[in-house]
């Protein structure tokens, strides 16, 4: 009998191909809609987290707080404050690094970029380059002795930025001062940064003006020490350093871990949102079905009578109608996480051609899948039960008569 | 004397339908009674209330007034429910407009009424695949309505009437869409039907000449029985 309940509908839906068709449009929008932001949501929030991870779990991040990187903040971190970082239990090593907007000329051309300012000493360059995933591709890093020298981001060995390379060994203005190009870092995979640049901190104190100031502080913490726990050692040392008490802190402390944490609390915000959009085109598609099982009624009022002569009951036309705005629900929804896979798919594509392999990997979630094939069951359902129940209420003789 | 179980008893029954404030009486306190295993003509002009009549005895509807014994039950006692299964497995229909499911196939829609009747798959196609076969389809099972003449189209329904094997067949104007030879065929399978299963016919109609098959006839003029004649001859076939 369960057999029959979808063989039946399973024929009346193949034989209204058109309106069948319109009617799977409505549902299977929402549903690939819905698939594709979730689908594209979970690869970014594990792109971020292989990003963050990358850095090291043991290393702690310090930020004046209400800006970015220092930039933006009407507090700043300094020298003495790397020296209590510095000072503090369970802190191996930190850096401090400067980081600002900067105006590039080359070739007659002005560009317009971030610049980093680093240590110049081996172990703290390396704590840089590590928590920042820099690798060089070409020529050499900076070194102690290095004043105005430069690395360039990756899109300068392309003509993209200046109109032609830069090379090895040529002049770059960075804020009206020459410095020595002295080699390039390998693609990152975001523009911002494969436009950036590193000079040595003390060349970037002199050409910003900016003293014993510090952009972010960035420490690494002792072998077999919890970085939660130090960086609570650490906030506490520079409370008492900036004379603040708790809640009032003039400064930030993350972990990686607490940076893709927040970047997946964004990221989920922003899903829900588009989620709750999508959503509204999925009541669209259950509005859609409505319609045309109600159509179906209208159009099958005399085989319900001819069903109900024969001996249904009112709860077979019942199960018959359900199933049928069932199929309809998850027929859209077959199509709908088809599309939203193959779009999500195709967007790890372009992410691939444009930023290089690895960095957006797209999963297929069989739970998301038989989760949302369900779900476009269920409006299906949910959608055909007032149609239904009109139906299974039909008068036999009457619908028999009906013409 | 022969001993008969009554099977349908009408019992002054009246159907009244109301359009607005005019109502009108289409069945005027009906007695009627049919026994098991007879052949039963109802017959009479247009707006005699056959039709009407035909509805209540086959359960289809319930009367405004009166009470319709369906083997010994009450049909306005019993619930929509037990009433269509009551049907299901005591009544089976054939329409003057054959009334099949045009999506289905002919093997389809004579096992739909046991589908209803929870009938397991195997025993339901085996019955369906016979029945068509007796009434010379084998060759047209999966075939569509529309793929049917009118004649064949009624075979086939004469096949779903009997696939729940019922005691009763209910039969509106089942010739009045088809041509004479066509028409033939039909009646001589109903007459095989009552003579050799013992299957009480019912058969309602405006055409007299379909009399001659009947043990029983019941004339209908206006909403009222004027006539209840019994022929004791066997029914032709």
């Amino acid at each position: 009998m369960i057999k029959d309940y979808f063989k039946i509908p399973a024929k009346e839906i193949r034989r209204r191909k058109m309106r069948s068709w319109l009617t799977l449009i409505g549902i299977f929008i929402g549903i690939a809609a819905i698939v594709s932001l979730i689908t594209l949501g979970q690869g970014l929030e594990n792109a971020i987290e292989k990003q963050f991870s990358a850095l090291g779990k043991d290393k702690l991040f310090v930020l004046p707080q209400g800006g970015f990187f220092g930039m933006g903040s009407s507090e700043l971190l300094t020298e003495d404050d790397l020296e209590v970082i510095s000072d503090s239990s369970g802190v191996k090593l930190a850096t401090g690094m400067g980081y600002a907007f900067a105006r590039y000329e080359f070739n007659d051309l002005i560009h317009y970029g971030f610049i980093s300012g680093i240590s110049t000493d081996p172990e703290e360059r390396a704590l840089v380059g590590e928590a920042q995933t820099w690798k060089i591709g070409e020529g050499r890093n900076l070194r102690k002795g290095d004043n105005y020298k430069i690395v360039l981001g990756y899109e300068h060995t392309q003509e993209d930025i200046f109109e032609k390379r830069v090379e090895l060994g040529d002049k770059i203005l960075i804020q009206d001062k020459e410095f020595k190009v002295i080699g390039f870092l390998e693609k990152i995979g975001s523009p911002p940064d494969d436009q950036a640049g590193l000079i040595p901190l003390d060349a970037y104190a002199e050409v910003f003006d900016s003293g014993e100031e510090l952009g972010f502080i960035i420490a690494q913490t002792k072998l077999g020490e919890d970085p939660l726990k130090v960086a609570e050692r650490v906030e506490k040392n520079l409370r008492n350093a900036h004379d603040v008490n708790e809640g009032e802190e003039d400064f930030d402390i993350q972990t990686p871990e607490q940076f893709a944490e927040t970047f997946a609390i964004i990221l989920d915000i922003v899903q829900i949102v588009l989620i709750g959009i999508a959503s509204i085109a999925l009541l669209v598609g259950g509005i859609g079905i409505m319609n045309t099982m109600y159509t179906s009624v209208l159009q099958r009022t005399k085989e319900i009578g001819i069903m109900k002569a024969i001996g249904a009951k009112n709860s077979h036309i019942l199960y018959l109608f359900l199933v049928e705005s069932g199929l309809y629900g998850v027929g859209g929804g077959l199509i709908g996480v088809t599309i939203g896979i193959g779009f999500a798919k195709l967007t790890e594509f372009a992410f691939v051609q444009a930023v290089g392999p690895a960095f957006l990997v797209i999963k297929i979630d069989w739970i998301l899948v038989l989760g949302t094939l369900g779900f476009s069951f269920l409006i299906g359902v949910l959608s055909g039960i007032a149609p239904a129940r009109r139906a299974s209420k039909l008068n036999p003789v009457d619908s028999l008569r009906y013409e | 004397m022969k001993k008969t179980k009554t099977l349908i008893r009408l019992k002054d029954v009246w159907k009244t339908y109301y359009m607005g404030e005019i109502s009108l009486d289409v069945l005027k306190g009906v007695n009627v009674e049919i026994n098991q295993g007879e052949f039963v003509v109802i017959v009479g002009p247009s707006g005699s209330g056959k039709s009407t009549m035909m509805n209540q005895v086959g359960a289809l509807d319930v009367p405004t007034k009166g009470t319709i014994f369906l083997s010994g039950i009450d049909i306005s006692t019993v619930t929509e429910s037990e009433l269509a299964q009551l049907r299901g497995k005591k009544i089976g229909f054939i329409f003057q407009q054959f009334n099949l499911i045009s999506t289905l196939t002919a093997l389809e829609n004579v096992t739909l009424p046991t589908i209803f009747q929870n009938v397991p798959e195997i025993i339901r196609l085996e019955k369906a695949q016979n029945l068509l076969t007796m009434v010379g389809l084998g060759d047209r099972m999966n075939h569509r309505p529309n793929e049917l003449s009118g004649g064949q189209q009624q075979r086939v329904a004469i096949a779903r009437s009997l696939v729940n094997d019922p005691e009763i067949i209910l039969a509106d104007e089942p010739t009045g869409n088809l041509d004479s030879k066509a028409g033939k065929q039909v009646m001589h399978m109903l007459a095989r039907l009552h003579k050799e299963e013992g299957k009480t016919i019912i058969l309602v109609t405006h055409d007299v000449d379909l009399v001659k098959y009947s043990e029983k006839t019941i004339y209908l003029k206006d909403g009222e029985v004027v006539k209840i004649k019994t022929n004791h001859r066997a029914t032709e076939g």
